[in-house]
Order: C-alpha cells, then sequence, then structure tokens
C-alpha cells in the first residue's frame, strides 16, 4: 500500500463525518479523514471553555472589527466574542448570494459539531412518507423501520438524553435520563395537555447531553457554555465521541488543512479512486487513493465537492446525472415565536444553567388538524426568571434601582417554532466560477428562498404560538416574525438527495451515489425533505447505516 | 434555553434592543470601521465615567459600579463596539451631561455631591426614556441610556457585579427546577 492509499477516504469530521470515520476504522478499514480547517484539539483547545464572563473585554458582544470582518456572521447570533474561532471566515471563503442565504460554517476538525444545537430527534413514519403522500419531490427509499435499529446505535454511542413520552408523531429512543422542566414549564405543559384535550404536547428536550458519565465522558455540569467546548466532553462532538473512538482503532489518520477540490472517477471501473486534496497551508495538491469515499463535507460544501469531480464525465459533475445535484437545497426556517410573563411562583426558582429548553412537537396537519400549507412546525423554549436586564418603570438609577435588579424579576416564558421547508428543485447551489476564494477555487453560488407554503406556515407560528401561551395562562403575549430568509436555521439539506430513481435523485437508499457506488454521502445533502425536526440525529443513523453497508458490500465485492 | 433564544434575550437591556446595535444581534446596517473618535482612557474621562456609572449603580451592601472599573470598561465598549455616530454622541454626551449639571446645580457633575448627581441622573434618565419611547429607529440615540445601558452590563457582568451583587456559580454541577426562592435572595449572574 502506497503512503496516500487507504482503504477508506472521509471527507469532513464533523457530526457525520465523524461517525463516519468511527463506523469505518472500527470495522478494521484504514481510514483518513480529511478536514480542510485547522485542527481542535479535544479540550485542550478549548481556550474559552474555563473563562468566567467578566474575562472577556467585551463580555461575549461583537465589535465593529468583527462585524467587519465577517460580513455574512454578523447577521444572526453566531458573530460574538466567546467562539469566534469556531466559524469559519467569511472573506477567505466567501459565496454568491443570488438570493440572500445565511450560510455560518465551521471549517475545523469537529467542524459544527462542536456548535451545534445538540437538540436530537428522531423522525417518524409520516415524515418519510410525506413526500409521496403529498405528490412532492420524489419519496424517500427508506422508511421508519429501515433506520430505526440505527437511530438506537446512534443514541446509544452518542448519549441523548431524553423522556420517553410515548408520542407517534416523535418516537421515544435510547435514551440517558432526561433532564428536568422546571416548575413553571411542567405548569405551563399541564395547561396545555389539558386545554388541547392531549392533541398537543409539551415535553423537555431530548439533546445530546449525557447526564450520566459514559465512555469517559462526565455527565453535563449544567454550565450552559456547550458551544464554547465542553471540557467534560458532556456534550456529543467529533472531539468528544467519535473521533476517540476512531483513534483508538489504531486505524484513522486525520489530516486537517485539506480542502478536497474533487473526487478522482475512474471511467472504467465506473468507481471513485481517490481524491484530490489541496493543502490550505501550503497550496500544494496531494492525491489519496481509496476503495470508498464517503462525502461529508456539510451540505453545501458536499455538493460543490460532487460538482467539480468527474465533469469530463458529466458537465455538471459526479452524480448529476439526474439533473439533481446541487437542487432542492433545504433548512429550517425559524425567527418565529412568541413569549409572554408567567404570575405566581415566585417562591421558585432554579439551580444550574440547563443547556436545553422545552420542545412542543407538530401538531400541524395531523390527526384532525388541517392547514393552508402542508406538512408542520415545532417550537423549543423556556421558561426563566428575569435578570437584571430587564427595565424598571418606576426606578431610575440609584441604590434601590441597583438592589431591585440584583432579585431575580417575574417568570417569563418564550419559545421560537422550527418550521419544514418544502425540498424545491430552483432553490438549489451552483459553481460560480466567476469567484475564486482565497485558495483560487471557485466559490458557490446559492440561490434559495421561501416560498408560499413556509410564509403561509410562518404565520401559523406566530398565530399558534400566542394562543398556545395564552391558553396556558401567559400574560402579555408579545410575538416575533423576523428575516424570513434560508440558511439561519444552520440545518441546511437536499442537495444530493436520496431517492429509488437514479433519473431523480442524487443517492440510493443506502446513500450511494448512483453513478459511482463506491462514493457514499451521508451529511445533510441526502436529505430528500426536511421535516422540522433538528437534522444531526438523523445523519448519524444514516451514516452508520451506510458505513455498514458500504464495509458489507466491500467484503462481498460488490463495490 | 436552547442558544438562539438564550443569546436573544442577553441581546436585550431595559426591555430594549442594546445600543451599539449590533452588540449582541446584528441588523444589516453597514458599518464604518471605528478608528476611535477620541481618547476615552484619558484618566479624567475615566474617573467622570466611574462616577456616572457609581450614581447609577451605588455601592450599597454590596459593592457599586466603581468596584466594576466601570469608567475603564464604558471606554472600551464605546471605543470598540460603537459606531462612529453612536461615538460622536457618547463622547457629546460627557459634556453635555456636565452642561446639564451646571444649569441645574451652578457646579460641573464631578463637583456636584452624590445627592445632586442622583438627583441629575434621575432627570436624564427620565428624559432618556420618554425619548427612547417615541424615538425612531433612525433617530439618534440618546447618551444617557448608553451610560445606563454600559453600566448594567459591564456591572452585572463583572467578578464584584456577578459574585457580590448577584450570585455566581462557575460549575452548578447539577439542575433543579424547583429551587426555592425567598425575597430578598439573589439572583443569578447568567
Amino acid at each position: 500500500m502506497s503512503a496516500n492509499t487507504y482503504d477508506a477516504i472521509v471527507i469532513g469530521s464533523g457530526i457525520s463525518g465523524g461517525w463516519a470515520a468511527k463506523e469505518l476504522t472500527e470495522k478494521g478499514l484504514k481510514t483518513i479523514m480529511l478536514e480542510r480547517g485547522r485542527n481542535i484539539e479535544h479540550i485542550k483547545d478549548y481556550v474559552n471553555a474555563n473563562k468566567d464572563p467578566w474575562e472577556f473585554p467585551h463580555r461575549g458582544g461583537r465589535t465593529q472589527k468583527m462585524i467587519d470582518d465577517y460580513p455574512v456572521l454578523k447577521r444572526d447570533y453566531p458573530l460574538n466574542e466567546v467562539n469566534l474561532d469556531y466559524w469559519a471566515s467569511d472573506k477567505d471563503s466567501p459565496y454568491t448570494e443570488t438570493k440572500r442565504f445565511d450560510w455560518f460554517r465551521g471549517y475545523h476538525v469537529g467542524g459544527r459539531s462542536l456548535m451545534w444545537g445538540r437538540q436530537s430527534y428522531r423522525w417518524a413514519d409520516v415524515d418519510f412518507e410525506a413526500n409521496l403522500k403529498d405528490g412532492i419531490a420524489v419519496d424517500w427509499p427508506i422508511r421508519y423501520k429501515d433506520i430505526a435499529p440505527w437511530y438506537s446505535y446512534a443514541e446509544k454511542f452518542a448519549g441523548i438524553s431524553g423522556n420517553k413520552d410515548g408520542l407517534a408523531i416523535l418516537p421515544d429512543g435510547d435514551f440517558m435520563p432526561p433532564m428536568d422542566m422546571n416548575v413553571v414549564e411542567k405548569d405551563v405543559a399541564k395547561r396545555l395537555k389539558d386545554h388541547y384535550k392531549e392533541a398537543r404536547d409539551m415535553i423537555i428536550g431530548r439533546t445530546a447531553n449525557i447526564t450520566v458519565p459514559h465512555n469517559n465522558r462526565t455527565n453535563c455540569q449544567y454550565r450552559n457554555k456547550c458551544w464554547l467546548g465542553c471540557p467534560f466532553g458532556a456534550y456529543f462532538s467529533t472531539q468528544s465521541a467519535t473521533l476517540p473512538a476512531a483513534m483508538a482503532t489504531g486505524n484513522l489518520t486525520v489530516r486537517p488543512w485539506s480542502i478536497v477540490t474533487k473526487i478522482l472517477y475512474d471511467k472504467d471501473t465506473r468507481k471513485a479512486k481517490g481524491v484530490e486534496v489541496l493543502d490550505a497551508e501550503t497550496n500544494q495538491t496531494y492525491e489519496y487513493f481509496a476503495k470508498i469515499v464517503f462525502v461529508n463535507a456539510s451540505t453545501i460544501n458536499s455538493a460543490w465537492i460532487l460538482m467539480n469531480s468527474a465533469t469530463d464525465v458529466w458537465e455538471g459533475g459526479l452524480g448529476s446525472s439526474s439533473g439533481e445535484l446541487g437542487h432542492n437545497l433545504m433548512d429550517h426556517h425559524l425567527g418565529v415565536g412568541a413569549s409572554g410573563r408567567y404570575e405566581g411562583f415566585e417562591d421558585k426558582y432554579y439551580f444550574g444553567r440547563r443547556a436545553n429548553g422545552f420542545y412542543i412537537p407538530r401538531f400541524a396537519n395531523l390527526g384532525g388538524d388541517k392547514r393552508d400549507f402542508i406538512r408542520g412546525f415545532g417550537y423549543q423554549g423556556g421558561a426563566s426568571r428575569e435578570g437584571w436586564s430587564r427595565d424598571i418603570a418606576e426606578l431610575n438609577v440609584g441604590g434601590a434601582f441597583k438592589d431591585a435588579l440584583t432579585e431575580p424579576g417575574s417568570w417569563q416564558v418564550g419559545m421560537g417554532g422550527f418550521g419544514e421547508t418544502l425540498p424545491y428543485h430552483e432553490n438549489k447551489v451552483t459553481l460560480d466560477k466567476t469567484r475564486k476564494d482565497k485558495w483560487g477555487l471557485p466559490v458557490v453560488a446559492i440561490d434559495a428562498e421561501l416560498k408560499d407554503n413556509e410564509k403561509k406556515m410562518r404565520i401559523a407560528m406566530e398565530a399558534e404560538g400566542k394562543a398556545m401561551l395564552e391558553a396556558a395562562g401567559v400574560k402579555d403575549v408579545q410575538t416575533h416574525s423576523t428575516n424570513p430568509f434560508l440558511g439561519r436555521g444552520i440545518h441546511e439539506m437536499g442537495t444530493a438527495r436520496m431517492g429509488r430513481d437514479p433519473k431523480t435523485s442524487v443517492l440510493n437508499e443506502w446513500n450511494q451515489v448512483w453513478d459511482a457506488k463506491n462514493v457514499f454521502v451521508t451529511d445533510g445533502s441526502a436529505m430528500t425533505s426536511a421535516a422540522c425536526q433538528n437534522p444531526s440525529l438523523t445523519y448519524m443513523a444514516l451514516t452508520a447505516r451506510a458505513a455498514n453497508y458500504a464495509v458489507e458490500a466491500l467484503k462481498k465485492n460488490e463495490i | 434555553m436552547n442558544r438562539r433564544d438564550a443569546i436573544t434575550r442577553v441581546g436585550l437591556i431595559l426591555g430594549g434592543t442594546v445600543i451599539g446595535a449590533e452588540f449582541f444581534m446584528s441588523g444589516c446596517k453597514s458599518s464604518t470601521s471605528a478608528s476611535g473618535v477620541a481618547d476615552l482612557s484619558k484618566p479624567e474621562i475615566v474617573a467622570f465615567l466611574d462616577e456616572v456609572g457609581e450614581t447609577i449603580l451605588p455601592a450599597t451592601t454590596t459593592p457599586g459600579a466603581k468596584a466594576a472599573e466601570i469608567g475603564k470598561f464604558m471606554g472600551v465598549m464605546v471605543t470598540d463596539c460603537y459606531t462612529e455616530a453612536d461615538q460622536k454622541i457618547f463622547l457629546k454626551g460627557i459634556s453635555d451631561l456636565d452642561e446639564a449639571s451646571n444649569k441645574k446645580f451652578g457646579k460641573k457633575f464631578m463637583e456636584a455631591d452624590a445627592k445632586q448627581r442622583t438627583e441629575l441622573l434621575t432627570a436624564l434618565d427620565a428624559e432618556q426614556k420618554a425619548y427612547t419611547k417615541t424615538k425612531k429607529p433612525e433617530d439618534p440615540n440618546h447618551y444617557f441610556r448608553m451610560m445606563k445601558e454600559l453600566t448594567l452590563l459591564g456591572f452585572f457582568t463583572s467578578k464584584p457585579g456577578a459574585t457580590q451583587a448577584l450570585r455566581y456559580i462557575a460549575v452548578p454541577g447539577k439542575y433543579d427546577g424547583n429551587f426555592p426562592y425567598k425575597k430578598g435572595d439573589k439572583a443569578w449572574a447568567t
């Protein structure tokens, strides 16, 4: 075996890339994981994780220099002082927005597994059957029963805390003990259940924060600083979970600073033989060879790599024969919600900072519920007491004002919706060859927007949020509906969708590229529809399932 | 609380969006690079802002804003985080405040006694509240709202503010959602 030859290549080291590396190495494959950015070593490189609030000169905020340096990231909360180093540079890696698309990226080992929101929900059959029933896009090639055992497998290793709520729309998983709802959340949940006669539920979030020790990881310490990197390894990330498992096999090589520019396609065997890598530090080009390639570069970048590959065979790149590569870009649309004041419970508070909230699973268009749009939305939220940042109308300045602010204010309940976005062929990414990034590589152009179905859904998200909080007895309910743009959900999906027919999909039921059977794409790009649940758990399950299939197929010389 | 809501919540001070507009949550307004319209680290300015901060949040049974070096903090925040337009408003606000003091008491703010300072800043706060209530987004911010916001932010996230005026536990280790509270118990710092 030459120095650049492995059994498997994994492109990307985020949530799905880490899983691919773990599964493939544990099954004995010598694997190289290629990451375009720098290395971040578990714990050691979480430089801000143990800082107190006062150690940040701008207390976590943003300076004018940061605003200038990050023209995209500044559009939303990710631009901040405390984990700035975890976000990709907008200037080094620009992209073209045919329509506004807020693309927030993590270019380093671990990818966005370091900064993710950790909410982890199974999909149900209603989600996998949705496209077929609605007659839109294409049917998923799998159903719940195909992925259910892999959900269990992923949950058991990742460590998902949650309650077995017994809901058809949100199947129970193999959970660690749940985090607790606080006293007000429990009261709201009960009132909602009563008001809607059990047709709506409010449950504790299911989150990839471990609540009991697991695989040499310490259980959550309730600091709520997850996105700085956890020194306890208490939330699932590549660094805390999949990478150590993969390294322990002795079969993994990790190569940071490795931008995969194309998959090397062999016309004779009709398979990939490896990848071309541009070293991001030296600008040298290298080739790596392997029997199988897992593409886990994140939805938009995985499409970019495929579109750059095998262009001598297919003008649109590897996987483009269906005409769907780069198309059907989805996200979850959000920024719509409601909040208000909850009276009473003045003798109650909480201890600890729970990096989790409540979840209201989808109810729209289910059971007897019928809407002027298809699909649905869920809400995430929480109840807490106001702190020092509240206004006290009757006090201005001075000792009484200060002392009043040192006590907690009234309880507030707030929540925001996460809505399903449909797969529209015309929502797409393409290569923009007129524009180059820092390394002289063509950038992507993103052309996607919310359409009528999502816009109608947002009106319902706002109205239902208000109605539910009011039904639960929340006072002074205010709603918000902001920035109806894609991308800010940071749940990009769909650019290389799975399907049943090579004419209408890029991947088959095992996440294999129809046009190159030894290439597997198992990140968000594989998603045929978006549902409204946070998607990462599904990527984990799909990746483990595909890796298992790939190794079996390899053994049988099928690929 | 999920990360998105948590951050949004911090982005509000005094029931409104933080000045500097783009401090925690961004609008999309273009910004010129802040070169710093004045040196706010001059000792006399720091001392002045220390006294403004201490008047807003004075030492009571717990330390006040001066103990958190609030003057220095305000200077850093205004210089690094404010747009040039807001920096100018803040800088002019220092002399405006002095002028208001002169008008009211015939002496500069630093020469006024604690009671007079409180009286003056109470009036200025009423003024900024009334102004902010009807202010259109494109109207300039009020300098005293800036000073009050920065004082609250700087003090309650400082070590004395977080650990003495409020309660702070770096590593709680557990979560209890039904924790008893009695009037007078301090709020958590974060």
